[in-house]
């Protein structure tokens, strides 16, 4: 496998009135050629703010990236590139789509011509191939009759279209690295799973990587290679989606897999909801950010940071319960203590 | 389009229905009328005669449907009572010229300046550039006209020598009262254009189009700009129909011989024909003017045409 993303012990802060809040405190990952690796985790986790910070999109003075945070590019390193090296790797190299595509489209432009800016800045394309490229993208993306498309304003298409464009736009120059922020959470259901199979089928086609950053397990289930439950600003839990699912280790994957509706087995089942809010990211943290809400609290949690232990080649947690004198706590045994 | 303009058109003239009808009998309810001072010690019949050349012995309805007819059909507003020989429309075409040419120059400028101050502002906001400009912008909203005038000619006729103090004809006559007028201009659009590009700056569209790789100049250029100005065409409308009216102490001061004069002074001789004839003249240029800005509106921002086909 090829690695072309690599995100070293990164961490963002925000400078506010109130003080400055760590939204991201170490967060490390790998990603590799045509894989999707997706991020998990409540609002407010920092998953959004690691997948910006991967185009530099967070403006400075504001959040600062700190020093000692790596992303490296295929070896380039992008905290450090100036603007010229930047404006060429964004949208070239790596692309992202946002959450709301009601609001991330110009609405006075006509959305083929937003299509063909990136062409003619990263490929350099005149006017006319630009607009033939752009023809072909919105065919790309199952949009009918592309031809009279292009020359619609945002107003005249649904959420869904555009959702549809904002994907045509990113994917233009072919980048290695497609980020895609949430981006089905504005649409209704039939279009997500339209939204999803679209991302899988072009994954698939165009063997571009895919960071996806959700709160959804449902659409992380069917799509995603790679999960990483992250929570404060950390990853908690890392593996394949199998491993995950199957095999979460960590009492927050636990938590957030018992959160997702079920359809009914019984028809009074109540919902179930992880009590506690997370923890005030100004404040320092020096133990498991999780240590306060978590039903398997130990001393040790409250004391000091979990080292992260390796399961299997892909499969990682930061738990104490992993600890060799840890009580066996398993999920089940979780959940029945619950009901 | 057409059908937009046309409906519009007819709404327009009922508009102006509504303001020529209500000031024609509010400005008969103010007590006094333009003859009464002279008439006071005519004797009876030629204080009857003096009113009925002006047609002011009629019943007001009376009065009311000659006027209407006379607009109508002619397009004419009548001969000054104060001014007697002068026609109203000959007042307000020659004086609306002078008005007209300093407030457009004025509005000309303002704009200029006060859009590219609030460009700087926005770029560089919370910095020194942004301060300035600020400061600006209050004082163009806060120091009134008169001061501001007294000011600049004691400076420029007083001190300095090299301007006209007041009078009207030569291109130096223009200089000061230009500048007195855009102040306000300045301060209005640098604060409108900075709140307006901030808040365009925060949409997610720019994160688009900075993901798209698009250059931070011209991120600004082709998506910031135009998203930010048009929400400035409103205030425009306004605007353009008060350059033609004047200001009144602009004028004064400088003794510039425009019509901001006469809305005062008509409404003070309870001169009718000439009060009524500055509303129509203003509230036909508002009306117009809204109209135009209306259909600009609709050109520059894609999602106003398709309202505009309802």
């Amino acid at each position: 496998m090829e690695k072309i993303l690599e995100v070293k012990d990164l961490h963002v802060s925000f400078n506010t009135y109130a003080g400055k809040v760590r939204a991201v405190r170490g967060v490390g990952f790998e990603l590799n050629k045509g894989e999707s690796l997706a991020f998990v985790g409540e609002s407010g986790c920092g998953k959004t703010v690691t997948a910006k910070s991967v185009l530099r999109l967070l403006k400075p003075p504001f959040a600062v990236i700190e020093e000692g945070s790596q992303i490296l590019y295929k070896g380039q390193d992008v905290v450090h590139m100036d603007k010229k090296a930047l404006s060429n790797y964004r949208g070239a190299e790596v692309s992202m789509i946002f959450q709301d595509p009601m609001t991330s489209l110009n609405p006075t432009m006509k959305v083929g011509r937003q299509i063909m800016e990136s062409l003619q800045i990263h490929k350099k394309l005149d006017k006319k191939a630009a607009m033939e490229e752009a023809i072909h993208l919105l065919k790309l993306v199952n949009i009918p009759s592309p031809e009279t498309r292009v020359n619609n304003y945002p107003h005249e298409m649904s959420g869904g279209m555009r959702q549809r464009v904002m994907i045509a736009i990113a994917l233009a120059c072919d980048p290695s690295v497609l980020i895609a922020d949430e981006p089905t959470t504005a649409l209704d259901v039939t279009i997500q799973a339209q939204i999803m199979d679209l991302l899988k089928e072009l994954k698939e086609k165009l063997g571009t990587a895919i960071i996806l950053v959700t709160h959804d397990l449902g659409v992380v289930a069917n799509f995603a290679d790679r999960v990483q439950v992250m929570y404060a600003g950390q990853v908690l839990e890392r593996g394949t989606a199998r491993e995950i699912f199957y095999d979460g280790r960590h009492p927050y994957t636990w938590a957030l897999l018992s959160s997702v509706p079920k359809l009914a087995k019984e028809s009074k089942q109540e919902l179930y909801a992880l009590k506690g809010t997370p923890p005030d990211l100004i404040l320092p943290l020096n133990h498991c950010p999780f240590a306060a809400r978590c039903e398997h609290c130990m001393s040790i949690c409250k004391e000091q940071h979990p080292p992260e232990t390796a399961l299997s080649d892909t499969h990682k947690v930061s738990c104490w319960l992993q600890h060799p004198d840890a009580p066996n706590v398993t999920a089940f045994s979780g959940k029945e203590a619950r009901s | 389009m057409l059908k937009f303009v046309l409906k519009r058109v007819v709404y327009m003239l009922v508009t102006l229905l509504i303001i020529i009808t209500v000031t024609f009998f509010m400005m008969h309810s103010i007590p006094g009328d333009p003859l009464a001072s002279m008439a006071r010690n005519l004797p009876e019949q030629t204080r009857q005669n003096y009113y009925a050349k002006y047609g002011l012995d009629k019943p007001k309805g009376e009065q009311y449907l000659i006027f209407m007819k006379n607009l109508i059909t002619k397009g004419d507003l009548g001969e000054s009572i104060r001014y007697p020989g002068r026609r109203v429309t000959d007042t307000l075409m020659t004086n609306s010229v002078v008005s007209g040419t300093t407030g457009g120059l004025a509005l000309i400028l303002g704009i200029i300046i006060g859009v590219t101050l609030g460009i700087v502002a926005a770029l560089n906001k919370n910095r020194w550039p942004d301060y300035v400009v600020m400061i600006i912008a209050i004082m163009g909203i806060t120091v009134p006209v008169f001061v501001l005038g007294a000011l600049l000619q004691y400076f420029f006729t007083v001190q300095l020598r090299v301007l006209p103090t007041t009078g009207w004809g030569r291109l130096e006559n223009l200089v000061l009262p230009v500048i007195v007028l855009s102040f306000n201009t300045i301060a209005t659009y640098a604060r409108y254009v900075k709140s307006n590009m901030l808040e365009v700056m925060n949409q997610d569209y720019i994160l688009t189009a900075e993901a798209k790789g698009v250059t931070p100049i011209n991120v600004i250029k082709s998506h910031v700009l135009r998203n930010a100005f048009l929400p400035c065409i409103t205030i425009l409308g306004g605007q353009i129909a008060s350059i033609f009216t004047g200001s009144f102490i602009v004028e004064k001061i400088f003794g510039i011989p425009g019509l901001g004069f006469y809305y005062i002074s008509s409404i003070n001789d309870r001169d009718y024909t000439m009060i009524i004839g500055t509303t129509v003249f203003f509230g036909a240029l508002f009306v117009v003017a809204q109209l135009v800005i209306d259909v600009v509106y609709g050109i520059l921002d894609p999602r106003m045409r398709i309202k505009a086909k309802d």
